[in-house]
């Protein structure tokens, strides 16, 4: 993937800024191996093909895709928890892609991580109080003998109350911990947060106070957001840009709206007609563009555009021969398919 | 109108603990007609799961609690002997899980489980058990069922292995489906593929489903009645019309409120339920929704209401009159489009 196309993702018109971050042709593969003394590499997974990402300071880009598609896999290059095979990270500008020990240490106090399962993310024998304060001491930010009123001032402001401060997690609802969690990856004041599905295991009328908690931080702390899920409703709630992935590359990115009413690329438009809609009549009006199948291994991908087994709108042989490149179509969009989707064609579809 | 496939009368289940009585069913009842479709919402520790695994006989802690009535096909499911009632689980009712990967066995294929969830209902070999799975594989839709129900599930992705458990409750041909959050562990595709496919199946199969789950989004299409629930008991019922179009209970209108649509402008914010579900050893006095509610008054604070029919089928549990509720509705919760 080049460098110019990259250069086309702008994200509004009216911010010219240098990125927070700035990732050019990001892979992870992991080996497979075969063999208990002797491993032979037999196989890799791609579960990250060659990304190019900018994320600008105060924004929030969204990811979106199946499951096995790499969202997780590229936030965790992104935090330096992976090493990418491939490619490069810039933070702030400054080359990050092979930073090791402490100057890794000190990156860290400015991106932290939201996981997914508020139930196996907090350490059950450690009180809320410790666990919030871990960043703390782990980076001595804050003397010792404060810890305690800054913890108490963080789980004020995510709406824990802070008397709640030596409670151990299993007395927090699923939506508690996520807070927990919220405060703990605000401890050190991070530039970047990012969020990996933090409320696919919540309820619906808990994901809204989260998600408006994390709006509420992000104004406050003027925080960076990427945030991950597979449901694009949620997604598109959050995002200033959505980047949709499949199967370890980029196939389109765009304003939320821009993305709800043209999207481009088949595999937008099949993840949108897939959002369940809390109308009957709507519901069933519309005609849903369903994929047939699961996501293909990573392992051994498909040729030519990745998606074109499973594309509604694939002319073989183009489709299945050449790897079509991300190109510009509305003001801060860009796909990458052969035969786009028309304007409009999926929002009809559903009636909105 | 007919008879009804399964009754159920002001069941209660309640749980003495170290803490206090839970009470996590208190005076529920409804009925299921053959071939119809149940939603039933609420968050979670509403009793919404409680009350189905109590029809289904699991809820088996020797503490519990149960009173009342389930009638299925004219019998008191609850007076049952142990061995009779697991004839009819599975041949009669049959459930599926949220979590399909802890719902099917590790250790076995998954065509020896179906199998064997036959065999055990029914008299028959094993080779004519495993077509039959195989059957089954097919027609919820598995490619290549003859080699998929010889691996194991951990060779099936999410999909698939809720696939399987679907295939493996309707291999009996239950009259009733029981699906407890069937997608909620699930991508937004693959959930829409499986609740086209119980859709599908439930037509083919002749079989009355009820889809038990926290996101009114998710049964809009699915559903023909929808029963909401709340600190175990059921707030507001009617049809999907009567819920999405014109629904009479405040906490339903802060469900529909809590849910980010497609359709809204980004970063609209979002309008959640303050506060959090009571805890069911301490249920708020009155209406058990009343911390939470936007519409409290006085009255709500001390008299219980009662869940009262509006119309012929639309019921709802709320002190406030009828023309309050749907100015309410008319100005505040519907959606604008």
């Amino acid at each position: 993937m080049s460098v110019e196309v990259s250069e086309q993702v702008t994200p509004q018109p009216d911010v010219i800024r240098a990125p927070l971050v700035r990732l050019r042709g990001i892979r992870k593969y992991f080996p497979i191996t075969r063999g208990i003394i002797f491993q032979r590499r037999v196989g890799n997974v791609h579960a990250v093909d060659g990304v190019d990402l900018d994320i600008y300071p105060g924004e929030t880009v969204g990811l979106v895709g199946e499951t096995g598609c790499g969202k997780s896999t590229l936030a965790r290059v992104i935090m330096r928890l992976y090493d990418a095979t491939d490619g490069s990270i810039e933070f702030e500008g400054r080359d990050i892609t092979h930073l090791k020990g402490r100057a890794l240490r000190e990156l860290r106090r400015n991106m932290q991580m939201i996981f997914q399962d508020p139930f196996a993310s907090l350490n059950p024998r450690k009180t809320v109080g410790s666990i919030i304060g871990a960043p703390y001491r782990l980076h001595g930010t804050v003397p010792r003998n404060k810890i305690k009123s800054e913890v108490q001032q963080l789980m004020e402001l995510v709406g824990l109350s802070p008397e709640h401060y030596n409670r151990y997690p299993h007395e927090f609802s699923g939506g508690q911990r996520q807070r927990i969690g919220v405060a703990r990856s605000l401890a050190l004041r991070p530039k970047l947060i990012v969020c990996d599905e933090p409320v696919s295991a919540l309820d619906v009328s808990v994901q809204a106070q989260i998600l408006n908690l994390l709006e509420d931080l992000q104004e406050q702390f003027n925080l960076t957001y990427l945030f991950i899920a597979h449901d694009l409703s949620v997604v598109k709630h959050v995002s200033d840009r959505v980047s949709v992935m499949y199967l370890g590359k980029l196939v389109e990115m765009a304003p939320g709206d821009t993305l709800y009413r043209n999207p481009k690329h088949p595999y937008t438009g099949a993840l949108l007609s897939a959002v369940p809609i809390p109308d009957p009549d709507l519901a069933a009006a519309r005609k849903r563009i369903i994929l047939e199948g699961d996501v293909p291994s990573p392992i051994d991908p498909p040729s030519g555009c990745r998606f074109h087994p499973r594309c509604p709108n694939a002319q073989l042989p183009k489709c299945s021969e050449e790897e079509p490149e991300l190109r510009p179509f509305h003001p801060g969009q860009v796909a990458a398919c052969h035969f786009p989707l028309e304007d409009r064609a999926v929002i009809e579809a559903t009636g909105g | 109108m007919p008879e009804p496939l399964l009754e159920v009368k002001d069941l209660s289940v309640h749980f003495p603990t170290e803490d206090g009585l839970v009470k996590a069913v208190d005076g529920v009842s409804f009925s299921l007609q053959p071939g119809e479709t149940l939603g039933v919402v609420g968050e979670s520790g509403s009793g919404k799961s409680v009350t189905f695994l109590t029809v289904m006989g699991l809820v088996t802690s020797a503490q519990a609690v149960i009173e009342g009535e389930v009638i299925f096909e004219g019998q008191d499911l609850l007076k049952l002997p142990k061995d009779e009632m697991r004839n009819i689980r599975g041949s009669k009712i049959s459930m599926i899980f949220q979590d399909p990967m802890t719902s099917l066995h590790p250790f076995y294929k998954v065509g020896y489980q179906i199998a064997e969830a036959i065999r055990t209902h029914q008299n028959v070999g094993k080779r004519e058990a495993h077509d039959q799975s195989v059957e089954m594989l097919r027609r919820v839709g598995i490619p290549k069922p003859e080699e998929r129900a010889d691996q194991y599930p951990h060779e099936f992705s999410g999909g698939m292995r809720q696939r399987a458990m679907i295939a493996m409750a309707l291999s009996l041909n239950p009259d009733m489906l029981i699906a407890d959050e069937p997608t909620t562990a699930l991508d937004v595709t693959v959930q829409a593929q499986i609740l086209d496919l119980i859709d599908r199946l439930r037509a083919e199969f002749n079989a009355s489903v009820v889809i038990i789950t926290h996101d009114l989004g998710v049964v809009a299409e699915h559903c023909d009645d929808i029963q909401v629930m709340y600190a175990g008991k059921i707030v507001e019922f009617g049809d999907r019309r009567d819920i999405y179009y014109g629904s009479h209970h405040p906490y339903t209108w802060g469900l529909l409120r809590s849910i980010s649509r497609l359709d809204s402008a980004s970063k609209e914010r979002l309008q959640p339920i303050k506060g959090l579900p009571p805890s069911l050893i301490f249920v708020p006095p009155g209406c058990a929704f009343h911390p939470r509610c936007p519409y409290v008054f006085d009255r709500c604070r001390t008299d219980i209401p009662k869940l009262l029919p509006t119309d012929g089928h639309h019921a709802s549990a709320c002190h406030l009159t009828l023309s309050d509720k749907e100015r309410i509705f008319e100005g505040e919760v519907v959606v604008r489009r």
